[in-house]
């Protein structure tokens, strides 16, 4: 209960609540075999080892990577793209290389790449989109010319929940000789990924959208690509050999696993890939296409003055509609709805250039994931009118 | 059932109690709003979690602040801050104005400020300090809070 109302979380996209699935595991490892890993020749340090990598194995099959050894754990997407960014991009990326990114990333996926050609004397590339989100294809053909060594950007917008077309502009980018790298934090936990049929070369996501614990995430990328690439942090586990003045890097993925992994938070992730996997993805996906279809009708009939943001069409968008009531600060919106128990994201939404592209201080943002409910949406319907109410429009 | 989170005058209000008429007319009808000419300091502040920003200038004269605007879109509650602030230090001397706390700027709202809106309410008290640093005519010890922020 919130402020007296049941809680209507629309922030999903922010970050997901964990089912007692995820808990149970992590709360059972830290309970009953709380150990390090890759270490103890004891009962219970073999069987977190065995655990932790059960779980890269489960991630693994989760967006059908051809080997887990292709699933380096990380903290969140944004350190898996700032890992490849680090590595690759350092060994890669010289004086007048050109990557491109989109005018939709979120900052995740925008500074990185910033602070990467500023030191090497690079340049970034923009595709733009569309007033209603749809990235301008015909304008990434153009940028493909300057044949830049990297394409990366969202499957699924954050701010406005356009679904880009990866698998058509992977075969761009790999004919124009770029590798390409997908932010898949806003996808893993709603559409079925498939890194194999996608045939991108890195895929970056998050744990914590996807039912999994905060403070887990993975990266995946080609085999001869991590093999190829140095190490990002240094330091125990990614090592094989040490001597006072060299060493030698351990095998992929440890190579990118310095120091004690977060061993709880890796077994909660794969207990979330294989519970996403048993509800089934096309299913997920199913019930979130009905949920914005939904919104998208009932929010302009019940609220007329909204104005909606993204893509009109269901199809191409996941579960994230951003608004505004005209005359009210989003920030106003969401602290009144809160009093109705109504959680939505207000601000930027870590997109301040989408932002500026489409003329807009801030949105509201209501989200969804698989235990929202058409009910959710009424609710919000109903917030929105009282926040008319208070503010008088 | 959560109430809140904070202590003392940080505690979360009833809605009522945040979005009283006098904050919704500085909202919709700010005070002092607009640019002045020839200023003698001007700051944009912004707060890079919501994308409010407001620019305020001051005009001075004989120690006197005797001109104050400012511009810019924001929340209500940043802009009815920004409204009562300026109407508070026109007229005053220099000293009065560094010597104006944000405390002093809560009080003048009058709401209960929840952590997650400090940085709204602040945003004009902030400003005003960057401002009176350009015009060499800061009190050091006067600081603006500053609530641990949420992510982006």
């Amino acid at each position: 209960m919130i402020n007296g109302h049941k809680l209507v979380y629309l922030d999903s996209a922010s970050s997901s609540q964990k089912p007692s699935a995820v808990i149970d595991a992590m709360d059972a490892y830290y309970r009953e075999y709380n150990a390090n890993v890759h270490r103890g020749i004891y009962t219970i340090g073999e069987k977190a080892t065995a655990e932790y990598e059960k779980a890269r194995a489960r991630v693994a099959r989760f967006i059908n990577a051809p080997d887990s050894h292709e699933i380096v754990f990380t903290r969140n997407a944004t350190e898996a793209i700032n890992l490849v960014s680090y590595s690759w991009g350092r060994r890669n990326i010289s004086r007048g290389d050109v990557i491109v990114l989109t005018e939709m990333e979120h900052h995740a996926n925008l500074v990185p790449w910033q602070i990467l050609v500023q030191e090497k004397d690079g340049d970034l590339e923009f595709i733009p989109i569309t007033d209603d989100g749809i990235l301008r294809l015909d304008v990434f053909e153009v940028l493909l010319r300057l044949k830049p060594k990297l394409v990366a950007f969202t499957h699924v917008s954050n701010t406005l929940g356009t679904i880009n077309p990866v698998r058509e502009m992977v075969e761009m980018a790999h004919a124009a000789g770029a590798l390409v790298l997908i932010d898949g934090a806003q996808a893993v936990p709603h559409v079925p990924v498939d890194v194999q049929e996608l045939g991108c070369d890195f895929y970056a996501f998050s744990g914590h959208k996807m039912l999994a614990p905060m403070g887990s995430g993975a990266l995946w990328a080609r085999r001869e690509l991590l093999e190829a690439m140095p190490p990002f942090l240094a330091g125990g586990e990614m090592i094989r050999e040490v001597h006072l003045r060299r060493s030698e890097f351990n095998e992929i993925p440890w190579k990118f696993e310095a120091g004690t992994p977060a061993v709880g938070d890796a077994i909660g992730l794969g207990v979330a890939a294989e519970y996403l996997q048993a509800l089934g993805m096309d299913a997920v996906r199913e019930h979130e296409r009905d949920l914005v279809a939904y919104a998208l009708e009932v929010l302009p009939r019940e609220v007329p003055a909204i104005e909606l943001y993204g893509p009109l069409d269901p199809d191409l968008r996941g579960g994230v509609i951003p608004f505004n009531l005209p005359g009210i600060h989003p920030h106003d919106v969401a602290q009144v709805l809160d009093r109705f128990g109504i959680a939505v994201r207000a601000g930027h939404h870590c997109t301040m250039p989408l932002h500026e592209r489409l003329d807009l201080a801030a949105t509201a943002r209501a989200s969804f994931n698989v235990y929202s409910t058409r009910e959710d949406i009424d609710a919000l319907a109903g917030g929105l009118m009282e926040v008319q109410k208070v503010f008088n429009v | 059932m959560l109430v809140g989170i904070g202590v003392s005058r940080y505690t979360p209000a009833s809605m009522d109690d945040l979005y009283r008429d006098y904050i919704l007319e500085h909202y919709r009808r700010p005070h002092n709003f607009g640019v002045i000419e020839d200023a003698d300091a001007s700051y944009e502040g912004a707060n890079p979690l919501c994308g409010d920003r407001i620019t305020l200038m001051l005009g001075v004269k004989d120690g006197i602040v005797d001109r104050v605007g400012f511009t810019g879109r924001g929340c209500a509650i940043s802009q009815a801050s920004a409204s009562l602030l300026t109407d508070e230090i026109k007229g005053k001397p220099l000293s009065a104005v560094s010597a104006f706390r944000a405390d002093d700027l809560l009080d003048l709202l009058g709401i209960e400020i929840s952590p997650a809106r400090l940085k709204c309410a602040m945003l004009s008290h902030d400003s005003l300090q960057h401002v009176l640093s350009d015009l060499g005519a800061a009190d050091p010890t006067n600081t603006t809070p500053s609530p641990a922020e949420a992510g982006a």
